[in-house]
Formats: C-alpha cells, structure tokens, sequence
C-alpha cells in the first residue's frame, strides 16, 4: 500500500492529519499493522487527557503482541474511535481510515517537526533492511 | 545462519513471512494467523514441524533404558505404533524436556522431541546411555521430515494424499501410529483437532507438502499454531514448564508415574517437593488481551501467565497460569495488564476441542 502524502508520520509508526477545524487525527500505519497482524484489541487515551510529544496513550494488540501508541505531538484528546475499539480488525483493513483518537494540538505547527510520506517510506525500507 | 527445513522454499512461494525462532528460519503466516486458526478448526491445515526432532533408540534393553529415563511408564507401550506422552526430568525434579515415544519393536523406541531442546535432549540421552546401557544407539533422524495435518478434514486429505493409506490408518486410535511404505503415519497432534502428524524422508518432503496443498490443505505457521495448542490447553515448553517446573505444579501429574515400584530419574525429589501451585485456566472477562508473564492475583496468593493470548474460536481472550493451591475452578481473580488490574475468571483447560467452544 502507498503512504498517504497528505499525512505526516512518527518515527514511531503513527500518521497524523490535520483537519479543517484545527484538530489533529491520530492513527497506526499500514505498515506498524502490516508487523503486528492481526488486531484483536485497542485501548485509546481517555477523552480530556493532556499529552506531550512522544508520550504512551494507547495500545493495540494483535494476536501475536501488545504495542505501544505513541502522541505524535502534544496537545488534549478531544475524541476516540469507538469503531475501532469495537472492531480492531479494521485497522488491518484500512491503517490509514481507521483512525484511533483526535487531539486539539498545543501548536499546529509541532506537525512540521515529523516526517512527511517520502521521509517515511525511506524509513520503513531501512527497517526492512 | 538459521537453519532450514526441506520446506523453507515451499514457504517462500507460498508467501510466508518467515521469522527467527529458536534458530530456525520458520512461517509465522502466511497472510493471516487468524484465517489459518480458523482453516484448522472448520477444515484442515498443514503444519511444518522439521524443526523438532525425530530420535530412535535402539539395541537390547531399550525399555529398561526408557523406565529409568523417562517419567511416564513406558511399559503402558505394548502394541506396535502405540504412543505415550512423557516428561524427561532431571535429578531435581525438573522438565529437561515433554516428548512422545513411540514402541516400534522390543528393540527400538522412537522419541520426538521438541526443536528447542533437541541437542540439549539428545546429550542428555546420550550420557545417560553411557552411564547405564552403553550398548544402546541413540540415533538423531535429521534425514526425516515431518509434516502435521490437523482439523476435521485432515485424515480424509492425507488417505487422498497417499494412495493406500486409508486402510492402514482408518482404524488407529488416537496416540497411535503405523508405518506404511515409506511414512509414518501418526494420530497424533497439537491443536484439539483429529489429525495426522506424519514423518516421510526428508527428500519427499516438499512433494508431499504441495500434494498436501493441491487438495485444499492450508499451509498454517508458527502463530496459528500457537494460539490453536493454547485453545486446546496443551503445555508449551519454555512457556508452561521448563528445568525449574514441577511437572505435578505445571498440569502434568497425569503424566508423572509416581504409583509403580520403578524407580525412574527425578521420582525421589519429586517425592519430597512441596507442591504449592497448580497450573489453570483463565477466562478474561474484561476488554483486554492475557499475555504471558502477567500477574495473577488471587485470594490465596499471587500466580503468574504461563501462556495467554487471544482465542479466536471463543473471541476472547484465554490464559494458562500458574496459581496457589487453593485457588479452583469458578474463581474469580485478578492480572494486572500494564496499570490496570482486570477481572478473569478460572476455569478448566482445555478451552476448545474438536472445534467446540468446552467455556
């Protein structure tokens, strides 16, 4: 699957979108499923919750492991994916529409600080290697 | 270097994705360990399972060699092809190994043995031989494959696979086997599935594999093959027992022949070890996926997962833990999952035969 060009991405496999109304949309990506397999279990951050940069909020579990969520960039859940709790295999079959929580961002312009489709890609083949 | 089976290349081009494990270049799926879980409980799958190793022992006075080395009673095998489930201990008590031995004739047993202890388990023979009963061969089959298909479509696959094999295998009972030509056929496995495991000469590997395939047989990996055996309450080696277990503490007291005169390696110390915990099942009963390692906390004490994960027949989740005697069957108890303490209830294993939900 080709990574989206309109998103940016952590280094720790998560795509980030910025919305029309400011708000910033959080998911996996195809990739981090395409390592996990088959997903069985998510646990978004609670609505409300403060998170920095780089901080643990969620999980996802696949049949074969639990992994670690990461906020791309600092800022306040402002909702979850209640879709995505209630089916997780959804992630396996859209990373980049099954969307996990939405943050208000502390400063938009953090997005600039992570890595556009083609820094990632570059990525993702260094990790294959 | 990892090393391969006969059929690392049939996964390859069956699309594989291959991992590490133990040291052995092995599928984990093949696209989906879910699809595959399912292909084995509703029809059939193909396993590889070169990785572990086929042992003959052989020579005068193997039996006499087996009672002393292992801690089930051979002398259960009287029949050409019957098989028996066993734990090999050390002096302590410990599982140095679980393993199935074959009686083939008088004068030569077959053992298979698990992948990870395989050189571990064959040096341990092998000094107990030249302690004991150094006219003995031990005799490592690295020349035969082994290929296991389970799931209630696999006997009739295997009957089309082989011409002539169905007369000789239709009426083997369950932990039986027989030769035939150049296979041999077992009715034995690792899923809560009839089914077949069968070892053929490692050449014929591939084209019986594809043979296999050309009926409708999935290719099933390592992950399947994981949460199936935990589905079906079967101990993992490494996970659910190793040297440090009891086997009375780890769900294998059927299995320990503690009742004849025999004496065998490690009945004394078992005799004297207390025995605290008991090996039980587990049912989430909260939003959340039991792993092993977690921490069980129950009434009469703390436990630990040996083995959990998600089941897909039952879409929950599922575990074998360690917990105090005491603790039984309706309990309710608590693991901790990161910074959350979730409800689990016990229960008994196995969780899943025949492809019926048993919770």
């Amino acid at each position: 699957m080709s990574i989206p060009a309109d998103l940016k991405y952590a280094k720790t496999h998560e795509w980030a979108k910025l919305e029309a109304d400011g708000t910033v949309t959080v998911g996996i990506t195809h990739h981090a499923q395409d390592l996990l397999g088959d997903m069985v279990f998510v646990e978004n951050p609670a609505v409300g919750r403060k998170l920095a940069a780089n901080e643990e909020c969620a999980v996802v579990e696949s049949v074969k492991a639990a992994s670690d969520v990461y906020s791309p960039i600092a800022g306040e859940v402002v909702a979850t994916n209640s879709e995505v709790e209630d089916s997780p295999e959804k992630i396996n079959q859209d990373a980049f529409a099954a969307w996990m929580y939405k943050i208000k961002p502390d400063n938009a312009a953090d997005l600039n600080g992570l890595l556009d489709a083609t820094a990632y890609q570059a990525l993702v083949d260094s990790e294959a290697h | 270097m990892l090393k391969q089976t006969p059929l690392n290349q049939a996964h390859r081009n069956m699309g594989a994705k291959m991992v590490d494990f133990g040291g052995w270049d092995m599928p984990l799926h093949y696209g989906s360990q879910l699809d595959e879980h399912h292909k084995v409980r509703q029809g059939s799958g193909m396993f590889d399972v070169c990785h572990m190793l086929v042992v003959d022992v052989t020579g005068a006075g193997v039996r006499d060699f087996l009672r002393q080395t292992m801690a089930n009673n051979v002398d259960k095998l009287t029949v050409t092809g019957k098989a028996l489930y066993s734990c090999m201990l050390n002096p302590e008590g410990g599982v140095i190994d679980d393993l199935i031995i074959y009686f083939m004739r008088e004068d030569w047993f077959r053992i298979v043995v698990n992948a990870g202890t395989a050189d571990k388990d064959v040096a341990w023979l092998i000094k107990q031989r030249d302690a004991h009963a150094p006219g003995l061969e031990i005799k490592p089959r690295r020349d035969l494959a082994m290929v296991a298909v389970q799931g209630p479509e696999a006997r009739s696959k295997v009957w089309l696979a082989i011409p002539g094999s169905q007369a000789v295998s239709e009426s083997l009972k369950p932990f039986q086997a027989v030769a035939y030509n150049q296979y041999f056929i077992a009715r034995t496995g690792y899923t809560g599935e009839d089914g077949f495991e069968i070892m053929l000469p490692a050449t014929e590997a591939e084209s019986f594999w594809q043979a296999l395939h050309g009926l409708g047989v999935s290719p099933i990996g390592l992950g399947a093959r994981d949460t199936l055996r935990l589905e079906a309450g079967m101990n993992l080696y490494g996970q659910d027992m190793d040297e440090a277990t009891n086997p009375l503490e780890a769900g294998l007291a059927w299995t320990v022949d503690l009742q004849s005169p025999r004496d065998f390696i490690g009945k004394s110390a078992l005799q004297t070890r207390p025995v605290t915990h008991q090996l039980l099942g587990m049912v989430l009963q909260d939003k959340g996926v039991l792993r092993s390692h977690q921490k069980i906390i129950t009434a009469k004490g703390d436990g630990e997962i040996t083995s959990g994960g998600f089941s897909p027949t039952l879409n929950l989740s599922i575990a074998m833990g360690s917990m105090p005697v005491g603790v039984s069957p309706g309990d309710m108890v608590q693991v901790q999952i990161r910074d959350k303490l979730l409800n689990a209830k016990v229960v008994k294993y196995p969780f899943v035969r025949n492809g019926k939900g048993l919770i």
